[in-house]
Formats: structure tokens, C-alpha cells, sequence
């Protein structure tokens, strides 16, 4: 690529960018999911994480089970009325900027469970960015979510932002 | 039998070796089988309400105990009629698998019993209000829950009877619900000295879904794609038992070769499903290789499992009267192949703990239960036989031709963590040896029951005759047609017995489905078992058990 002015002294050892970008692009291929695994979409994510199908391509191997160290929130399952209040505490003790995935038909809408103990989304109760179907979905479809979010993070600071910004009122913030 | 009983008990007999009793009598008759009939294990206990049943009950609910005896091939029933306010004499001093079964029932019906040391709900949280399989609880009535128990109102008794009067010296500690050792959403909340445990309780029912309720509101063939959710690492053994209960009922049984196709697809379900199982364990244990060894050949049984059925995890494979399509082209090629994978994971993951040091010093003696005590708890499977007990299904009450199939039932003898997971490695080798005979024994012929009144006529039948179009129609709006009357029925499945309990009011609809899961009665003995090791262990226990939350919560 032609670089003129400044840029043009350092030759090909330098790139200069937006310091937004620079960010968003590290965080993009290092992502660290906490997986909030609770039932059969959790052994398919166990599919993801092993050999044939490996997250690390992707750069998110590196599962925590602390949402204290984590930015990307994996749910993986069917989330009742009883397992609620836990959800959101760790969505709660997640630093931004941080991102959440809701796999699977039982965290997007509450599957084909439409009863009295089943939480018809998890996006009642915390913001998701990105749904993946299925039921459970398969393995390829977590990576597709995982990069769907890449490319969210790719939008320097405006999305996030955006989203930090708006005021999200679940139904358990009452 | 009861007649034997000195106390003179009122009952009549009905089908299916069930008794009906005055509810002030059954405690009595339970007494008497167990101490002088030797039926010493306690299958499940259950409620049903009568309220919209077609023709009226005596009173308004039912209990319902199941008992086996002690060569576990006999079953008897035991039924009582009660009004709400009427109160049940807990069992609880009896079998210790009554305590949680118990709690369940007041859970979901609001039955009340006498004595039972902790009435408190156990699939449900503490903030719900009402009773949800009670017939006139609407099923979509969601309540919010706000806070999670502190658990304090089990854990000071458990204290008090250890000596533990004041707390301040001990810690207390979150084992769960979201836990990378929890395995899924269980809870065991403990009390540290140092780093033993001295006392514990466990929560379950995080992962209630309201399996028994939908099944009440869904056709017989649409309830199993329920059941695969129930113990998801072997999603068609749940398929496989639950239209075997419903077959029994209709008092049909599939053509051979579609018992055969069970028995093979259920089998490496079983072998699936065990691999996890260690491969799991071994992690929790340190033991990270094991688990590319164990969980990369289940990964070619998903593939072929996927081109079987369309599906990888949740298979739906089965049909009430049948199977929904034969195997492809090519299928026992691939069995094959990904036997030898299993065979060969196996191999690599036991080559590397099998003599090691570090391994045994970690697993043995480590969650040691006795074949009594186990089977008071309830326990069955893997985790009932590591205790030195002989009882499989398969061998006791044998179903599709499990008894001309030559493999062993493996037993362990200290019933410690270690026995619970070389059971499992057995078992994986007996299943291999059951899918070898199988399929070489498969015969040609139908996989369905030819009744158009089970299972769906042929698409040409369907378009081309009137009473083809009419089978058609009337099995997918009404399903299948089940006749009057309750039945109880139950397969090895991958973790022990699991039975189905099913009262039918003769419409394609159930009018009450009770799973027996066998992480249950499993789980529930966990809290004993902890006490006293440390945590590092409990979460061995937990996993040898191989508690699938699914199953556990319904
Ligand atoms: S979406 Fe399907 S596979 Fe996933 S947790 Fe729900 S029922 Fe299970």
C-alpha cells in the first residue's frame, strides 16, 4: 500500500490507526467466554470447545469460570424462573465491555418449555447481542455466534457505547 | 399378598399388581412388606390429581408408592385415595429415597406428610405460590424468582446433630449452581473446617422445565422429543424407554428387527453416555488428556448418529410402535469405524490411569457407599452395581431379547469413586460386545408395529385409500390412542432404572406421566456422602455419580 506524509518516513514497519480500532481488533481474536452451561446445549458447547470443531481458532479457548475475568457470556440452556436471579448476578459482575450470546431456542424464547418454570428468554432479564438457533444448535452455529460478535466489536465504539449507554430494564430491575 | 399381614389390611386388588388401601394402612403395609416380603427397594413415590379425570375418584388425589423386592423382578403397587387436608405418614425412617420423593410430591401436588424431617419444596423456589401439576394450574403461570435460598433452615439442624453449636469457626461455601464442577446447575452448599467438610446440603431443581406437565398437555408422539432432554448425553435410551411404557400399555411390541435397531442405537447411547461421564470425571480430576482420548471418539458416534437420524444431541429417534426410519445404506460401516474409535479412546485414556498411582490414591475409597445403603437411597445403574449390587434390567427383567445376548454385568466391590468409574469402563466394553451380536444377528423385516392405528400408514396408503387418509389424520391431531388404566415400566438405562409411570384416560393424551430418573434417588445421598471428606472430593462424587441435570429436575 502507498502511504504518503508522515506515515511514509516509517515505511512498512508501522501501521497507524485509531486507537479504538487498535483495541477492538486485540479484544476481537482474544475473547474470554464464561460458558452459563446449564442443560443438553451445554455438552454440544463441550463439542466446540474439543478438538474437531476448536474454539481456539477463533481465539476463545480461553473458557473462565469467573465472570470477573471474562467479556463474552455463552448461555448455553434452558434458564428458569429458579435460576434467574443467578444469571443475572453474573451478568452483573462482568466488566464491560462485555458481550452476551444466548444459544439455543430454550435461552433465546424459552424453546418448545412454554410452562410455568421456564424464563421465555433470557433477554427479559439481561441484554443478549447475538441469538443462535437451534436445538441444540450445532457446533458450527456457536462459532458463527462467536463471530457474529467479532464483527459487532470490529464497529469501533459506537455500538458498544450505544448499548452501554441505553438503559436496559429487565424484569427482575424492579 | 398383603393378606399375609397380621394388621388385617382393607385393600382390592387391580391390574398390573396394584393395591388399593386406606391411606391410614399404607404405612402399615409398607412396614410389612419390607420387613417380612423383602421388598427393600423403594422405586418411587408419586402423586395423581383426579380433578378433570373422566369419571369421578373417590377422592380428589391419589399417592402411589412402587416397591421391588429384593431380586428387584417383582413390583408392587401401592395406591391411596386422599382429600388435600389429609395427611400421609412419611416413609423417610423407612427409605431414605422416600425423604426427597416426599418433597417432591408436596412440591408439585401440596400433599402434606406427617414426620418428614424438612417439608420443603424441591423443584420449585421458594417464592412460588401454588402447587404446579394440580390440575387447575394453568401451565403457562410462570412466577418470578427474586432471591435464591440461603439454605440456613437445613444447614443449622444438619450442624446442631454434628455438635456445631455456634458457626463462627467455620466457613461456609457455594459448591454451585454455577460451578465449572457442578456438572450443569446443582448446588451443594457446605460448611469448611479448614478444608473437610463437616456438613452439607444440596439444591436441586435449577433446571426444572416442567417435563411432567407439558407431557400432560401433548400427544403421545410429541412427548418425545421431551424425553430426549432428560438425560441428554443419551437422549435415545429416554426415547426408547418411554415408548416402551406406552407399547406396554397398548399391549404391542415392535417386529424384531426393530427391537434389534433398539438395542444397538440404545446401546451406544449407553457407550456415549459413559464417555462423557469419565471423560468429565478425569477432568475434574486434573486429568485433561483423558479427555481428548474419551471425548473425540464420541464425536464419530455423533457423526453417524447425525446421518441416522438428523440430529446429534437430541435425536427423536424413536416412535411410539416403532422407529421413524430403518438404517441407512452403509450404517454398519460407520458402527465400525466409530467403535474402533471408542475402543481405542478407552484403551489410550485406561493405559494412562488404569496403574496410576495418582489416580487410584484419588478415587479409591474415596464416596464410599455399601450395597445396603445404596439401596435404601434408591440408587441404580453404574452407581447401584459399583456398590457390589447385581441388578440390571437387562439381566432381571430381560426385554428385546437382552437374554440371548451373551455379555457380564460388571460389579465393583468397595463401591468408592473408583469402582463407580471402572463400572463405567466395563460397561462400555459389554455394550460393544451386545452391538457385535446384534448386528450380526439383525434380521430383515418391519421396524414398525403394522397397526395404522400406533403408527402412521405408508405416504401411498395415505394418499391413495380413504381409511389410509383417515389413520393419518386422526394419529396427528388426536395421537395415539391409549387405553384406560396406569402402568408402570422401566429399562437400563445409562444411569440405572429409568420408568415411566403413566395414568391414561384413554385419549392420545396422557392424563399424568411420572418419570422415575435415577440421578434422584443418586443425588440425593450426596450430601452424606461429602460429609467428612474434602472438597477436592465432593466433586469427584459428584461426578462418579454422573448426575444429569435434565433427568435430575425433569
Ligand atoms: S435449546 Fe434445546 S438443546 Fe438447548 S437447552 Fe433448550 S432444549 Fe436443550
Amino acid at each position: 500500500m502507498a502511504v504518503s506524509g508522515e506515515e511514509a518516513i516509517f515505511g512498512d514497519s508501522v501501521i497507524t490507526t485509531k486507537l479504538d480500532s487498535a483495541i477492538a481488533w486485540a479484544r476481537e481474536s482474544s475473547m474470554w467466554p464464561y460458558i452459563f452451561g446449564t442443560a443438553c446445549c451445554a455438552i454440544e458447547f463441550m463439542s466446540v470447545a474439543s478438538s474437531k470443531f476448536d474454539i481456539s481458532r477463533f481465539g476463545a479457548e480461553v473458557v473462565r469460570f469467573s465472570p470477573r475475568q471474562a467479556d463474552l457470556l455463552i448461555i448455553a440452556g434452558t434458564i428458569s424462573y429458579k435460576q434467574a436471579p443467578i444469571l443475572k448476578r453474573i451478568y452483573e459482575q462482568m466488566t464491560e465491555p462485555k458481550w452476551v450470546v444466548s444459544a439455543g431456542a430454550c435461552a433465546c424464547s424459552g424453546g418448545f418449555y412454554d410452562n410455568y418454570t421456564t424464563l421465555q428468554g433470557v433477554d427479559e432479564i439481561i441484554p443478549v447481542d447475538v441469538y443462535v438457533s437451534g436445538c441444540p444448535p450445532r457446533p458450527e452455529a456457536f462459532l458463527e455466534g462467536l463471530i457474529q460478535i467479532q464483527k459487532l466489536q470490529a464497529k469501533p465504539g459506537k455500538y458498544l457505547q450505544k448499548r452501554v449507554e441505553k438503559e436496559f430494564k429487565g424484569k427482575l430491575d424492579a | 399378598m398383603l393378606k399375609k399381614c397380621d394388621d388385617k389390611l382393607e385393600f382390592s386388588k387391580e391390574e398390573n399388581n396394584r393395591y388399593i388401601l386406606k391411606l391410614k394402612d399404607i404405612k402399615k403395609a409398607i412396614i410389612f412388606l419390607k420387613e417380612q416380603q423383602g421388598y427393600d427397594f423403594l422405586v418411587d413415590i408419586t402423586a395423581i390429581d383426579y380433578l378433570n379425570y373422566k369419571e369421578p375418584y373417590p377422592k380428589r388425589f391419589a399417592i402411589i408408592y412402587l416397591l421391588k423386592d429384593k431380586k428387584f423382578d417383582n413390583l408392587i403397587i401401592l395406591k391411596a385415595y386422599l382429600d388435600e387436608d389429609e395427611i400421609i405418614d412419611s416413609i423417610t425412617d423407612l427409605f431414605k429415597a422416600a425423604n426427597w420423593s416426599e418433597r417432591e410430591v408436596w412440591d408439585q401436588y401440596g400433599l402434606k406428610f406427617k414426620n418428614h424431617p424438612n417439608l420443603k419444596r424441591i423443584l420449585n423456589h421458594k417464592e412460588f405460590i401454588g402447587h404446579p401439576l394440580r390440575k387447575d394450574y394453568p401451565i403457562t403461570k410462570g412466577q418470578l424468582c427474586t432471591k435464591t435460598d440461603d439454605l440456613m433452615d437445613e444447614m443449622t439442624p444438619r450442624l446442631k446433630a454434628r455438635g456445631y453449636e455456634n458457626h463462627e469457626e467455620l466457613m461456609f461455601l457455594n459448591l454451585g449452581p454455577a460451578h465449572p464442577a457442578s456438572h450443569g446447575t446443582i448446588r451443594t452448599f457446605v460448611a469448611l473446617e479448614g478444608e473437610t467438610i463437616v456438613s452439607a446440603v444440596s439444591e436441586i431443581g435449577y433446571l426444572h422445565r416442567g417435563f411432567e406437565k407439558s407431557c400432560e398437555n401433548h400427544t403421545y408422539n410429541q412427548i418425545i422429543p421431551y424425553t430426549d432432554r432428560l438425560n441428554y448425553c443419551s437422549a435415545i435410551l429416554n426415547n426408547i424407554a418411554f415408548a416402551h411404557t406406552v407399547e406396554g400399555m397398548l399391549g404391542v411390541e415392535l417386529p424384531e428387527r426393530g427391537q434389534f435397531i433398539r438395542v444397538i442405537i440404545g446401546e451406544l447411547s449407553r457407550v456415549i453416555d459413559h464417555l462423557v461421564c469419565l471423560a468429565a470425571n478425569l477432568v475434574d480430576m486434573g486429568a485433561l488428556t483423558n479427555y481428548w482420548y474419551l471425548y473425540n471418539p464420541r464425536e464419530t458416534a455423533y457423526h453417524l448418529l447425525s446421518k441416522l437420524t438428523g440430529a446429534r444431541l437430541t435425536n427423536s429417534y424413536m416412535r411410539i410402535g416403532g422407529i421413524t426410519h430403518d438404517l441407512y445404506d452403509g450404517f454398519e460401516d460407520d458402527l465400525k469405524e466409530c467403535i474402533k474409535d471408542v475402543q481405542k479412546g478407552m484403551d489410550d485414556s485406561l493405559s494412562l490411569i488404569e496403574h496410576n498411582r495418582i489416580f487410584q490414591d484419588r478415587a479409591q475409597n474415596i464416596g464410599v457407599v455399601s450395597a445396603d445403603e445404596a439401596i435404601n437411597r434408591g440408587w441404580s445403574g453404574p452407581n447401584l452395581r459399583a456398590s457390589g449390587v447385581n441388578y440390571d434390567i437387562r439381566k432381571v427383567n430381560p426385554y428385546y431379547f437382552y437374554d440371548t445376548f451373551e455379555f457380564d454385568v460388571a460389579l465393583g466391590s468397595v463401591g468408592d469413586v473408583y469402582d463407580r468409574m471402572m463400572v463405567r469402563f466395563e460397561e462400555i466394553r459389554q455394550s460393544i460386545k451386545i452391538i457385535t451380536q446384534a448386528m450380526k444377528r439383525l434380521p430383515k423385516g418391519d421396524i414398525r408395529v403394522a397397526d395404522h392405528r400406533i403408527t402412521l400408514p405408508p405416504k401411498k396408503m395415505v394418499y391413495s385409500t380413504i381409511e389410509g387418509a383417515i389413520n393419518q389424520f386422526k394419529l396427528t391431531y388426536e395421537g395415539v390412542k391409549v387405553p384406560t388404566g396406569e402402568y408402570y415400566r422401566s429399562i437400563e438405562a445409562a444411569n440405572g432404572e429409568l420408568g415411566f409411570y403413566i395414568a391414561s384416560d384413554g385419549s392420545g393424551t396422557p392424563y399424568r406421566v411420572k418419570v422415575r430418573p435415577p440421578c434422584f434417588f443418586a443425588m440425593s445421598s450426596l450430601p452424606d456422602m461429602v460429609e467428612g471428606e474434602m472438597v477436592a472430593d465432593a466433586v469427584l462424587d459428584l461426578g462418579s455419580l454422573n448426575i444429569i441435570a435434565g433427568e435430575l429436575d425433569r
